[in-house]
């Protein structure tokens, strides 16, 4: 089994954001390997230290930083990389999933995948639609939300977060797109041992432009604005005190 | 809380033979005073929390420390909401020698902040106001009540960084850290508060402020004898400090974290060289945690060690960097991690790819202390030593207290080690009482092995309670005679936090 799955690099998921011309401010900023794309890569290296897979094959789109990102994928664990390389900002407001699935369509289909794992969503756009357009693209099986995945009988067994529970989907053959959540794995940390040797694995750099496909952003951004800011809390002396403060300020007593 | 009558009578004894010097020329607030001091606090409910016998307000949080080796007897707690009124408390107690223990977050590790017996406790926890950041010089001015916390809190969100963090920072409160010179896990690269703090105002024991840089905060100022630096580190036995201007840092916008398990001392050593080498100017800090300390943290957290192939290792050691440019710091943290590795120098080690793996990684470091606490009744030491004499002293110790042992004992020991900063941590776990005779000996060994290396007995927790007995076995008469000097030239009648810091003035 030969396995594709993606790693998108956002802001650190622990980083307030600012709003800075109608977008978030990237300036100086931690940026990270998407927390869901982290899942995505742990278990992929899970499937192939269970000799589930045979290649693990990490990839990337964006700026070249995104090499940073793709090492730390390849110190978890996966065999090599492919950065897709742009300058266009990969949180929405240039390239978005559209384009973004059309590439790791063509990408699937040179590498002869037979099994993408992507995060069910990047924590910047928060759009959750380039795992089903993908598999759309490709007119693959698709299971969204992994919650548990085994790998069985030349197909996978997934099961998959639903609102009132879980709910398990049998893949009997492959290839398949499959979106990761959060229930799904512990990401390992990428060890000293691990980081050197992902030094002398191999990343290859594509554009992004050489794909003859349409990179434009067809939906259009309106505005992007901050969440409006929290009043401070106050400390009340005493009881007596809080129950005047709900009554006559909050208005939520008689 | 006593299991028997004996520790009872251990217990009593230990606080009359404590008290009862420091105490003897001091007055007991009565009904009245409690009176008085509410109407200064224009009587505010809650302005003054009073214990009395029968009813009463539960004052055990500021009467006992973190913990739980110091217990006071106070039954009067005053909580001023400004300068004005913390003067005109002070005022009024020196008058009636009422004594005084000021109190910011209770978080001090050797009893400078619980009173001895029945002082009035003073706490700041309603001064927390934060006034100013000027984000041209970086200067912030507050109140001496602000957690620590909410101060990074709010630089940060100004990209600014509070130049002391510590474990304590949800609770402890900058006056406390003023007060005790606190160092902290960034102290190597941001320096003491004797190079931070720009301004103080204090209260001294008569009630007269003293606004030393506050109001006017500069980066530099000559005029007259840099006063403030005597309050830096006093614990409140010379004044009472009110508000502070800080020099802050900006924020580093690029922080580097890593976790490394070495199998030998002499690895940390080598960590250590290679770090101020190869990382220069944005090392910030270099922590180390030993074995048994870090089994301990992972087991009463119930968090797995991040370096799963490194079980047993006998030291762990965390570095974290802080720059401007992550490309640059990048470089300089994979040469640093290069040289370690072809070095055969660290077992393993994982580096922090997110902010959250960069605080699971803190929150090992910072849980020492609560997972100690948590295991038994901790005989707690903070030294200075050379660092390559980190190990054998510790074996020293271990040595002395071998032969005829009180009960099983623990050995946890951490620290700041790039400052030669020692934590050392003798628990006897699973029992939760203080045993005098083994203090002494262990005290007694903690001393003579920092003595003879040339070290401090105190690097950061200060002397409170606990440490003030050395002090004349640490300066020469002269020194401390202009010691108690100071002390009788701003609080003459000996009111303020008695029983703390110097020893007993016998002239
Ligand atoms: C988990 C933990 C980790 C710690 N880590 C470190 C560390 O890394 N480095 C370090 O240096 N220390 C450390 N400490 C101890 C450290 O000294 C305190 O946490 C902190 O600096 C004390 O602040 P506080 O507000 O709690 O002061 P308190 O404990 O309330 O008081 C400390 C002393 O200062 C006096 N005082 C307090 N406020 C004032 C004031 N406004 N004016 C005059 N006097 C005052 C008190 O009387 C007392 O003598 C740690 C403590 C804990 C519990």
């Amino acid at each position: 089994m030969k396995v594709l799955v993606g790693v998108k690099r956002v802001v650190d998921y622990a980083v307030k954001v600012r709003v800075q011309n109608k977008s978030v401010d990237l300036n100086n900023v931690k940026m990270s390997l998407n927390p869901f794309c982290e899942i995505a890569v742990e278990e992929a290296v899970r499937l192939k230290e269970g000799k589930h897979a045979d290649e693990v094959v990490a990839m990337s789109i964006g700026p070249k930083q995104c090499t940073e990102t793709l090492r730390t994928a390849l110190a978890m664990g996966c065999d090599r990389a492919i950065h897709v390389t742009t300058d266009l900002r990969t949180d929405y407001m240039d390239l978005q999933p559209y384009a973004i699935a059309k590439i790791f369509e063509k990408v699937a289909e040179q590498e002869g995948t037979d099994l993408v794992l992507l995060g069910k969503q990047g924590i910047d756009s928060d759009c959750g639609q380039t795992g089903p357009m993908l598999a759309g693209f490709l007119g693959w099986p698709q299971v969204t939300f992994a919650a548990n995945l085994e790998a069985k009988d030349g197909g996978i067994q997934v099961e998959r977060e639903t609102d009132a529970g879980t709910e398990t989907i049998n893949i009997p053959s492959l290839p398949a797109v499959v979106t990761c959540d959060l229930r799904l794995n512990e990401p390992r940390y990428a060890t000293l041992p691990n980081i050197m040797k992902a030094k002398k694995k191999k990343v290859d750099t594509i554009a992004a432009d050489s794909f003859g496909i349409d990179l434009e952003a067809h939906n259009e951004v309106l505005e992007v604005f901050e969440p409006p800011q929290r009043q401070e809390g106050i400390m009340v002396d005493d009881i007596d005190q809080l129950v005047d403060k709900l009554k006559n300020e909050a208005g939520v007593l008689a | 809380m006593f299991r028997n009558q004996s520790s009872l009578r251990r217990y009593a004894n230990r606080f009359i033979s404590r008290s009862s010097t420091a105490l003897a020329s001091l007055n007991r607030p009565t009904e009245i005073d409690v009176q008085e001091l509410l109407k200064l606090l224009n009587n505010r409910p809650n302005g003054v929390l009073v214990a009395e016998d029968g009813v009463s307000e539960d004052l055990t949080r500021y009467n006992h420390d973190w913990t739980n080796q110091y217990k006071g007897n106070s039954r009067v707690v005053v909580r001023p909401q400004s300068t004005a009124e913390v003067s005109r408390i002070l005022k009024y107690c020196n008058s009636r020698m009422i004594g005084v223990v000021p109190q910011g977050g209770n978080t001090a590790l050797t009893g400078g902040s619980v009173p001895l017996d029945c002082e009035v406790v003073l706490s700041l926890e309603k001064m927390s106001d934060i006034h100013s950041l000027d984000p041209t010089t970086g200067i912030l001015t507050c109140d001496a009540g602000c957690i620590l916390q909410n101060l990074l809190d709010f630089a940060a969100a100004k990209d600014h960084l509070v130049p002391v963090d510590l474990g304590a920072k949800g609770t402890c409160q900058i006056g406390g850290n003023i007060s005790t010179n606190a160092g902290g896990s960034f102290y190597f690269r941001y320096g003491s508060l004797h190079a931070n703090v720009v301004g103080l105002e204090v209260v001294l024991a008569n009630g007269d402020i003293l606004d030393m840089g506050c109001t006017t905060a500069n980066l530099k100022d000559n005029t007259g004898y840099d006063m403030k630096h005597l309050f830096i580190g006093a614990e409140g036995t010379l004044g009472i400090v009110t508000r502070a201007a800080l020099l802050c840092p900006r924020l580093p916008p690029s922080r580097c974290t890593t976790l490394l398990a070495c199998d030998s001392f002499d690895n940390v050593l080598n960590v250590l060289e290679i770090a101020k080498k190869s990382l220069g100017e944005i090392l910030a800090a270099f922590e180390f945690i030993d074995g048994p300390a870090m089994n301990l943290v992972c087991q009463t957290q119930s968090k797995p060690l991040p370096l799963p192939a490194s079980q047993d290792c006998p030291y762990y050691v965390l570095v974290e960097s802080h720059g401007s440019c992550a490309e640059h710091d990048q470089a300089k943290m994979d040469k640093f991690l290069n040289i370690l590795y072809e070095e055969d120098y660290v077992v393993d080690g994982v580096v922090a790819a997110s902010l959250e793996q960069m605080n699971a990684m803190w929150y090992l470091r910072e849980s020492c202390n609560p997972s100690c606490v948590s295991s038994g009744y901790v005989y707690k030491y903070d030294v200075s030593l050379p660092i390559p004499e980190f190990p054998r002293f510790v074996e020293e110790l271990k040595e002395a207290l071998n032969d005829r042992t009180f009960c099983s004992l623990d050995y946890f020991n951490w620290g700041h080690v790039i400052d030669g900063n020692l934590h050392c941590n003798v628990v006897c776990r699973g029992n939760f009482e203080t045993n005098s005779s083994l203090r002494e000996r262990i005290d007694r060994y903690v001393f003579e092995g920092v003595e003879k290396r040339g070290g401090s007995i105190s690097a950061e927790h200060g002397l409170g309670q606990q440490k003030r007995k050395y002090m004349a076995k640490l300066h020469g008469s002269e020194t401390l005679s202009k010691m108690y000097d100071i002390k009788r030239l701003f609080d003459p009648n000996r009111i303020l936090n008695p029983g703390k810091y110097l020893p007993e003035d016998c002239r």
